[in-house]
């Protein structure tokens, strides 16, 4: 079946999940499930290197395939969030960031104001902005409206696994704007993966739901599968719901046993 | 008793040997005044690639490691990618 490509800032891409590179048991699992995910775009953060610097989680990445796409989690302020984006594009990793601006510790929910501050910024400058948002859809436009290449609602908590906990809303949020949606955070298993597709996401972002995973390499390959189904699901166009049966072999025609 | 150390007099016209404390990644190090950025990077074995170098909050380019004279009380941080999500 036909498809178009996800398009972030102008550059095209094949898979519409992005995977992390965080909480892996070894890095040579990683390569693997990043492998067995097909993606095309992988996270990475931006931390002091320890002294003196030794293995890099960049030999474990082949850059010339793969887009890399610096985050700024741990930033708590949008001042932090911008500088930290700098420091990404001063160290090569790109001009598409992906843009945390957190508000809160235990729940690591954004911090919208200093969210959609920052994305003005980055966006004047140049950067593609992916922001890590909640799921209000008048965020989301409002983050459209700042130069967001794309919006990326949560599912739930960062690594919480809760699935889409709110469907109707990413469904609003998926009427509100034209920009790319793209559900981050809160994937917990493939089907979770399948249902934001199902609703019409451009994409699905997770770390945890696959490096976390007794078998990150087999989750990486779930996770594909799901959302390619779910895409597929939605091009196809499911049908509606109702509440009693409607049979699917014809009523008439039926043999008389009637003594 | 008194222990004298040698030093060599210095050079006519060259600058006697002053150290500077800066933090490096929040660690306090002692380096020679004079240091440049490429200095520091090289002290420490620091590779170049996919690496950034930030002087006091503002983002130092690659292109001017070697302009960059590092001054006692800098705060450098010096940073790269990670596994992150």
């Amino acid at each position: 079946m036909y498809d178009t490509n996800l398009v972030l800032g102008g550059k095209e891409f094949t898979s519409r999940l992005i995977v992390g590179t965080g909480k892996y048991s070894s890095l040579d699992v990683m390569r693997d499930a990043h492998e067995a995910s097909g993606t095309e775009i992988i996270t990475v953060a931006v931390r002091r290197v320890s002294l003196p610097s030794g293995e890099s989680i960049l030999d474990y990445i082949d850059t010339k395939r793969f887009t890399l796409l610096p985050n700024t989690a741990g930033c708590y302020t949008a001042d932090e969030a911008v500088r930290t984006c700098y420091l990404a594009r001063e160290a090569g990793l790109g001009e598409m960031v992906k843009l945390e601006v957190i508000g809160d510790q235990r729940t690591l929910f954004p911090d919208v104001q200093g969210l959609l501050e920052a994305t003005k910024t980055l966006a004047r400058d140049g950067f593609i902005v992916m922001p890590y948002s909640n799921d209000d859809p008048v965020m989301a436009r409002k983050l459209q409206d700042a130069g967001a290449a794309c919006v990326m609602p949560l599912g739930a908590p960062i690594g919480s696994g809760l699935g889409i906990r709110n469907p109707y809303n990413i469904k609003i949020i998926l009427e509100s704007v034209t920009v790319p949606v793209i559900v981050d955070a809160g994937v917990g298993t493939a089907s979770d993966a399948a249902i934001a597709m199902e609703l019409g996401c451009d994409g699905v972002l997770m770390n945890t739901a696959i490096a976390g995973s007794r078998d990150a390499v087999a989750m990486a390959k779930a996770m594909k599968l799901a959302v390619e189904a779910g895409r597929l699901a939605y091009k196809a166009g499911r049908i509606g719901k109702k509440l009693y049966a409607t049979a699917s072999s014809p009523l008439e025609g039926l043999p008389d046993w009637t003594s | 008793m008194t222990t004298s150390i040698q030093t060599a007099a210095p050079m006519e016209g060259a600058r006697p040997f002053v150290s500077i404390t800066i933090s490096v990644n929040g660690k306090p190090m002692e380096i020679a005044a004079g240091t440049t950025v490429e200095g520091l990077l090289t002290l420490l074995n620091v590779k170049r690639e996919y690496t950034a170098v930030a002087v006091n909050r503002d983002i130092t380019p690659k292109s001017t490691y070697t302009a960059v004279t590092l001054s006692d009380g800098d705060k450098v941080e010096i940073v790269r990618p990670m596994g992150g999500g």
